[in-house]
This record gives C-alpha cells, structure tokens and sequence, in this order.
C-alpha cells in the first residue's frame, strides 16, 4: 500500500528531515512510525498524503508514484486517504455532522449517502447522538473521535493518522487506539506516528522507529 | 442527469450560503455594499444625466427659430405678403415680421450703439423674418432655410443652430468623460471587492486549509468566495438604482418647473428596464471578477510546494 524508497526531504529552511527512508507496508497492514518529535514523524505522514513533496527518492501509495501527480490532482488523490490529525482540525462553526460530512460533499456524493455514511462514521466512534452540536462543546478526547469519523467517513482503504493521542491521557489513548484496530480488522490500512512507546506496546503490530532522519524495524510487541 | 442535479445543487448551495454569510454581518457588510453601489451610481447616473440633456436638445435643434432679412429693396407691404405666404407653408408654424422701424427701436435700445445710430440719415436697417418652423429633423429646417434663400427678396438667411452643434459636441465629450469614469470606477469596485474577498480569506484561512486537506479542490475552495463577490457586486448594483432613482425623485420638479419656463412638457427619463439589468449585471460581474483576483493570488499560497 505505502512504499518508500530511499526517500529524503531538506526544508526550504535547509533542515535534513528525513534522508534515505525504506519501507513498504502491506495492504491490510496496521503500523507505527515511532520515534523522538522532530525526528521527521509528521513529515513522512506529509510525504504520503502530498502535503510535502520528497526531494529525494520515490513514494508509491496504492501503486502510484507520487510524484507523478500533478498539482492539480492532488485533491482528487486525498481523497482516497483519510487524515488524523494532533489537533483534529474541526471547523468550530459547523455542527459535528457538518464536519463529518465534509469530506462527501466535497466528493459530490448524494444527500441520502453523506446522511448514511456520516452516521455510520459517528456510530462506530460512539458519538452519534452529539451530531448536532458544535465540535467546542466536546471534550478533546470526543473531538478526536470526530476528526476520526471525518477521516473514515468516505472509507479510505489507507488511513493515516500523526500524533492521535498527542493530548489525550492514557485511557483515552487506548480507548483511540482500540478503535483503529477495529477498523484494521475490517481491512483498512493503517499507518500511525506517536512517541507513546508504552501505549504500542499493548498491541502486536508492526513499528518503524525514525531515527536521524532514517527508519529502523523494531521487533513486534506481543501487546498485552 | 444526477451528476447535473449535484453539481447544480452545490452551487445553488454555494450562493445561498455566501448570502447567507453576507446578512450574518450586516453592518460592515452594508458598507461595503453601499461604497461599491455609489461607485456605480456615479457613471450610471452621469450617463443618465448626459442621455436627458441630449434627448431634451433633440428637440430644441428642430425647433429652432431663424432670420430672414430682406433685401433694402422690398417695401413693408410687401414684406408683410411674404410673411403670409411663407406662414401657408406646412412646414412653417409662424413667420413674423418685423419691421425696419421696429427693427431699429430695438438696436438703439439694446445693442449700445443708440447715439452712432442717431447721426444716421438713413435706417440702415432691412425688414426682417423671424420663421418658426413646425418642427420635425434638422435636416427638414436646413431644407425649408434653403428654399425661402431662394427667394428673390432674401438678403440672408441666418440659421442659428450652431449653439445646437456645439452643445452637441459637448454632450459627446461629456460622454466620452462619462466612459472614462465609468472604467476608473469599475477598476474601484474590482479592488474593493477584491479587498473584501482577501480579508475573508484570511477570516478562514483555518477552513480552507481543512477543505483542502480533506480533498477540497481549488474549484471546491474558491466557489464560495467568487459567490460572495458576486452578491457584494449586485447587492451595489441595487444601492445604486436606489441611489440614481431618489436623485432623480429629488431632482424632479425642480426639473419640471423649469421645463415649463421653455414651455415644454420634457419629463426626466430614468433607468429603462434594459438597463436597470444592466446595472446590476455589470455589479455582480465586476464582484465576481474582484473575488477571482483576489482568490487566485491568495489561495494559491495555501497549496503544498
């Protein structure tokens, strides 16, 4: 589904985020890119979904090369990925709906669809009945599951989420992390930055420590 | 057919809610409006002006009066025979005469020259013809000047329509003016709106980035803001008939009264209908023009690279 080859990105600014990453996850594949901040998580995650370009190297997501995609079809490729985001990203003015729902009315889907899936999204992160209201009257862990249902809401075979659990405490994070399970179960396709060692540890999946700019396989956890 | 359906919904969605964002700020909104409608009530309103004096002088040219003096020759009765024959004429409403002694009355009286007049023997003054023409084209008073010069007991014919040329030319550069202020100020409300458009840009820059990073294409991002330019636009194309209207209603009898000193019975002509949509095509296409620019420059600084 995801893979890199010999891939590097300098900043504009002159900073070496990342310099000769290798790796391949399979579809149906739930991993974790760990490592300390800074060590080029966020910018690896940016890379796949083409918020970056790499300056080096090649990204192949779904078979396709990325840097074949024009500029223009960017939009059209995000589509197919959903994004989690550390601080979710919710538009305050809007309903919890509304913001799940973004993402399929930008795909011009049907009324009675987004309805449907939108509901769907919510009820598997347990927020159904808040879809009135406003995203400010959640608690962050709540936000959190919003900014998911949104990013699951079009049933993206590849999710990618940086930092989910950055600012929730450790019941949460598991309660987070349980939940992307559950949707690797069903078949999509995982990939997610956290420095939470103690918090992958409790699951078997695969983990890529990044470390100077470079990624390391590390043994699989039993999990607990 | 759906796909039409969708894609129809989405921008009909589009315009109603950058309507709606307009209303949901309706003070600085309104102002805003106002300054883009009195920008288009200004050219508008000249050229209104401009086509009411050019529709009124229209009428003034072919009903211009002019002179016949008769040669030293012709003696009053027979001048008074001409006078009557021209005035059977169709295309004659009167024909006056005025008399060598009549004539020179009034020239000592007015003209200043009374005492150099005085020492005169003779009146040096011929009978005079004062022809109103019934009216109708310029050509058709040009056409009747040239045949009573015809006549043997023409001196001279003195039309005087020159003041109607040149009133003529000045209505042209008075036009031309108009044009000229009416790009300037279209060029106004382009960058006014674009200014607006570009600080509610920046009111949502955190949307926007959502928008895209959730797959929101660049069409996606910029319809709302081209929607909102648009309603800026027409919403001072209606500011600007209101405005060109009250003047009008203000300026009215005034008008009025002053057409029945020239006895004439000329009433202001306002917007026509034609016109009326005119003006608020033009303001919806100049806002929707003003959001383009200013979308184009800002939202491409929000993409990757």
């Amino acid at each position: 589904m995801i893979h890199f080859e010999n891939v590097g990105k300098r900043y504009a600014s002159g900073r070496e985020a990342l310099s000769g990453v290798s790796f391949n996850l399979e579809k149906g594949d739930m991993a974790f890119i760990t490592g300390p901040s800074g060590a080029g998580k966020s910018t690896l995650l940016k890379l796949i979904a083409l918020i970056e370009r790499p300056t080096r190297g090649t990204v192949l997501v779904d078979n396709q090369n990325t840097s074949r995609i024009p500029r223009r079809r960017i939009p059209y490729f995000r589509r197919r990925i959903g994004i989690i985001f550390q601080d979710h990203k919710l538009l305050a003015d809007r309903s919890i709906f509304d913001n799940v729902a973004l993402p399929l009315l930008i795909s011009s889907l049907r009324h009675r669809e987004v309805s449907r899936r939108v509901r769907a999204a919510l009820d598997q992160v347990g927020l159904l009945e808040h879809e009135k209201f406003s995203p400010l009257s959640l608690s962050t862990g709540e936000q959190q599951r919003v900014g998911i249902a949104r990013a699951i809401a079009s049933r993206p075979a590849l999710v990618i989420a940086d930092e989910p659990t950055g600012n929730l405490d450790p019941d949460l994070s598991l309660e987070i992390m349980r939940l992307f399970e559950r949707f690797n179960q069903v078949g999509v396709t995982l990939l997610i930055a956290t420095h939470d060692i103690e918090l992958i540890d409790k699951f078997n999946c695969r983990r890529l420590r990044l470390d100077q700019g470079r990624v390391v396989e590390m043994p699989k956890s039993n999990g607990l | 057919m759906s796909f039409i359906y969708r894609y129809l919904s989405l921008h009909y969605k589009n315009l109603v809610d950058a309507l709606t964002r307009i209303t949901e700020q309706p003070l600085g909104n309104l102002m805003t409006i106002v300054v883009i409608g009195i920008a288009l009530a200004l050219p508008a309103g000249l050229r209104v002006m401009v086509s009411n004096i050019s529709t009124m002088s229209d009428s003034w040219d072919a009903a211009a009066d002019f002179t016949i003096y008769l040669e030293m020759t012709v003696d009053e009765t027979r001048a008074n025979e001409l006078a009557r024959n021209i005035e059977q004429r169709t295309d004659v409403r009167r024909a006056i005469l005025i008399d060598r002694a009549q004539a020179l009355v009034e020239f000592q009286n007015y003209s200043g020259f009374g005492e150099a007049l005085e020492t005169l023997q003779v009146n040096p003054l011929p009978h005079a013809l004062i022809i109103s023409p019934t009216g109708g084209s310029t050509s058709d008073v040009s056409e009747l000047a040239m045949a009573l010069e015809g006549m043997e007991e023409t001196a001279l014919v003195q039309l005087d329509t020159a003041w109607v040329k040149r009133l003529r030319s000045i209505l042209e550069l008075a036009l031309r003016v108009v044009d000229i202020v009416t790009v300037l100020l279209g060029f106004g409300v382009i960058i006014v709106i674009g200014n607006t458009i570009r600080l509610e840009i920046n009111n949502r820059q955190d949307e926007i980035e959502v928008i895209k990073l959730v797959g929101g294409s660049n069409g996606y991002v910029r319809r709302p803001f081209l929607y909102s330019g648009f309603w800026y636009g027409f919403g001072g194309g209606i500011v600007a008939i209101l405005t060109i209207w009250g003047v009008l209603g203000l300026v009215n009898s005034p008008a009025r009264a002053l057409a029945e000193l020239y006895d004439s019975s000329y009433r202001l002509i306002g917007l026509n209908f034609m016109e009326t949509l005119m003006l608020l095509g033009t303001g919806g296409l100049l806002g929707w023009a003003g959001a383009a620019i200013a979308t184009a420059r800002h939202l491409r600084d929000a993409d990757p690279e």
